[in-house]
């Protein structure tokens, strides 16, 4: 957990009181909806279909107890009982009104939260792996560079106004959890060959309707330096990103016609001026910051406990093979909550389930939870001995489906159902394709398998770094879906490929359905991922499959 | 549009000039075009030269009369385009521009924070009631978290330096 002090307290009110006023002077018709807009943007307020949509952030993915019941507040008294967590680490309120928006802001930030830079074209909340500070072969804890970023980027006075909007990742383990191969900036945590911390960094990656994998150009920045490293990346951008065409203004495009080799050259001029400026990281500033990250007291326990040797409900089985992961104490492990039943939007929860999933992390997680990009939600700390019960309590409230990385634990963005830009609907795609796949037994001997859905092009599913990824477009006034497959977003990161022309609405889970058929056909073992069979054969088998018939 | 500086509006003292007029006596603001046709000999007049800047020239094009030069004027096209944000952090703090840094164009009043850390001391304000309200409105924050050359001390370095006030939560 990060404790906020004084200072960050202040600040937040500030802020809210800033909001208040803005609202007020939009309100009395002082300031026009486009000039609203982008200061309503940068407090994470979106005009929607319906109503305003309010996104929270929640840096690096970690919560206290105290501030999910917070949001589960926010949920019942200004929204309709519930929220979505996206694939950013962010949460989201669909129903807002405009005029309580300052109450709910306020709310928040009485428990340290905030909507902060989640939209608008500034930098937007510095997202890292969800596993951060617990996992076994983390480099170091992510989340303390995390925050570096965090402060460093809020309300930054040279880089508010970008030509776009701008996605720090950051992971330090070998595993990517965090996707930082298509964000805008991604770091990797790593020590050099003299043991000193710091950072390789990629730039250009991103999804949207030009997709493209971050480019490495700068193996390593010693960590002392790595806030003037990324200022003169925004500097270089801030200057010379387009601003001529919404489409063509995100750094990769410019990363892309400027050439990685030129860009980094340019960061590198700049970055000379700067290094040795105020932006140089003392080591007083980081150890404050990692002094404010507390953790828990954890016991010593046994890591084969009498409890779980004694639980042999298959139920429970499944759920401790799918959903629970190893941790860097002895005794202890990661446990992740499904927000995708069977039949049901992913990535929400309601007002009841979060205080619900409050209480349990009190009693089984030292008070601590987490969200990751995959709309999941996990409990960092619990003690195995304790599994058996947890289960109990999850399967209770519905957060216990064991099919995390399974076929139906669907990234989708909120499309037709809610959002303005959608094309097509992607909610009911996932909700049709969780029943579908509905049986453990199926799901599970087919194996960790992404589906991304996007209900247009720019992306918000991922459907690009989807295993597979499905895309809706507009066709003569029809929903249509195009199929890609190979996609991924971890360390070995790609872009899928389509797999032929695109399929109606109705046709979608059946082509789904061929797809994996022609899988578990093709797949040399059982443990040969779908991924890793599509990059040995290519997409021609499956496409052939799936038109074959059409 | 009225003019703020040091928190109040004030009188313009500038001279704005036009491409094709003659320059008249007294403080001018030429446009950086007819700036540049003749800098040194402008810059031989005995009142004040400022310039009009656009915000896609590369600033360090107007580094060899830096100082001489009394006032720049960068140019915010709409709100959205920060570039003269960038523009001026270099004046003051790559280029050590001591004289006027002008805002002009959108300006509005929830920009005028991010332009005092910019390093602007003059803003030409879009609309009356927002000008009015400059002196509360550069007061809204008293915590800055990241460093420029505007000198205001980082929620950092108050933490660090008084570790007691900052108690823990
Ligand atoms: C419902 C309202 C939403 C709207 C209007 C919206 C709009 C957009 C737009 C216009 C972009 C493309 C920007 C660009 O590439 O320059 C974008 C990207 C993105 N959105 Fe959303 N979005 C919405 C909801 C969501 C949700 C619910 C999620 C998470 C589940 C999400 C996650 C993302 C992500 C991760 C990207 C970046 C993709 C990339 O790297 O290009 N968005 N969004
Ligand atoms: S991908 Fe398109 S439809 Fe889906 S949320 Fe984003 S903008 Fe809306």
């Amino acid at each position: 957990m990060y404790a906020y002090d004084e200072i960050d307290r202040t600040f937040l009110n500030e802020r809210v009181s800033e909001f208040r006023d803005q609202v007020q002077r939009r309100l009395a018709g002082e300031l026009t909806e486009d000039e609203f807009k982008s200061l309503r943007l940068m407090n994470g307020v979106y005009l929607q279909l319906h109503a305003y949509m309010f996104r929270v952030a929640i840096p690096y993915g970690t919560l206290s107890s105290r501030q999910l019941r917070r949001m589960a507040h926010v949920a019942r008294k200004y929204d309709r009982g519930y929220g979505h967590f996206t694939t950013r680490q962010n949460i989201q309120y669909n129903w807002i009104k405009l005029a309580e928006l300052p109450d709910a802001m306020e709310d928040l930030a009485e428990v340290g939260i905030h909507a902060i830079q989640t939209s608008g074209n500034c930098v937007r909340n510095v997202t890292t792996d969800q596993w951060a500070g617990v996992v076994p072969d983390e480099v170091e804890d992510p989340r303390v560079w995390a925050e570096v970023l965090r402060q460093y980027t809020t309300l930054h006075p040279e880089f508010s106004f970008l030509p776009r909007k701008f996605k720090i990742a950051i992971t330090a383990s070998d595993h990517d959890r965090a996707a930082i191969k298509v964000h805008d900036i991604g770091l990797r945590i790593l020590r050099n060959d003299k043991g000193e911390l710091g950072f390789e960094v990629l730039v250009g990656g991103g999804l949207g309707r030009t997709p493209f994998i971050g480019k490495i150009i700068k193996p390593f920045v010693h960590a002392r330096d790595i806030i003037s490293y990324v200022e003169a990346v925004l500097r270089v951008y801030n200057q010379y990103g387009r601003r001529d065409n919404i489409y063509k203004a995100r750094i990769k495009i410019l990363v892309h016609e400027l050439g990685a080799e030129a860009f980094a050259r340019d960061v590198e001029t700049e970055w000379a001026q700067i290094r040795d400026s105020a932006l140089l990281i003392d080591d007083a500033m980081v150890d404050d910051i990692r002094s404010r990250f507390s953790y828990p007291a954890y016991e010593k326990l046994s890591d084969t406990p009498d409890e779980l040797k004694k639980a042999d409900d298959p139920r429970f089985q499944a759920w401790l093979q799918n959903s629970v992961a190893p941790h860097k104490e002895p005794g202890y492990a990661i446990v992740t909550l499904s927000l995708k039943p069977v039949g049901g939007p992913p990535g929400d929860a309601t007002a009841e389930q979060m205080d619900a999933i409050a209480d349990l992390s009190d009693r089984y997680s030292f008070g601590e939870l987490r969200v990751g990009h995959e709309q999941n939600l996990a409990l960092p700390n619990v003690a195995k001995r304790d599994l058996p019960a947890l289960w109990r309590a999850l399967d209770k409230i519905g957060v216990a489906t064991p099919n995390v990385n399974l076929v139906t634990d669907i990234i989708a963005c909120p499309g037709l159902d809610y959002c303005s830009l959608a094309n097509a609907r992607s909610i009911p795609i996932a909700q049709e394709l969780t029943r579908r796949f509905a049986d453990h037994d199926l799901a599970s001997m087919i194996g960790r398998l992404h589906v991304n859905i996007s209900g247009c092009i720019n992306a918000c599913g991922h459907h690009h770094v989807g295993h597979i990824g499905i895309l809706g477009v507009e066709k003569n006034g029809e929903e249509v879906y195009q199929i890609t497959i190979g996609g991924r977003a971890d360390e070995k990161a790609e872009l899928g490929v389509l797999i032929g022309p695109a399929v109606k609405y109705a046709e979608v889970a059946d082509v789904i359905e061929d797809i994996v058929e022609a899988y578990l056909a093709l797949r040399a073992r059982p443990d040969e991922l779908f991924v890793d069979t599509v990059k040995r054969l290519g997409v021609e088998p499956f496409k052939e499959r799936v038109y074959a018939t059409r | 549009m009225p003019l703020v500086k040091n928190t109040t509006i004030v009188a313009d003292e500038f001279v704005r000039v036009a491409d094709e007029d003659s320059i008249p006596d007294g403080p001018v603001l030429l446009p950086a075009a007819r700036f540049l046709v003749d800098p040194d000999g402008v810059l031989k007049r005995n009142a004040k030269v400022g310039v009009i800047w656009p915000n896609n020239k590369p600033i360090a094009e107007l580094a060899p009369y830096l100082d001489r030069l009394a006032a720049i004027a960068l140019v915010f096209p709409t709100f959205r385009d920060g570039r003269g944000y960038s523009q001026a952090r270099l004046l003051r703090e790559r280029f050590g521009f001591r004289g006027e840094l002008r805002a002009i164009g959108q300006v509005l009043r929830d920009q005028f924070v991010f332009m005092l850390r910019a390093g602007f001391d003059a803003f030409e304000v879009k609309k009356d009631s927002d000008a009015a309200a400059f002196a509360d409105v550069a007061k809204r924050y008293s915590v800055f978290y990241q460093p420029t050359g505007d000198g205001r001390a980082t929620a950092t370095r108050q933490r660090l330096s008084h570790p007691a006030e900052a108690a823990r939560s």
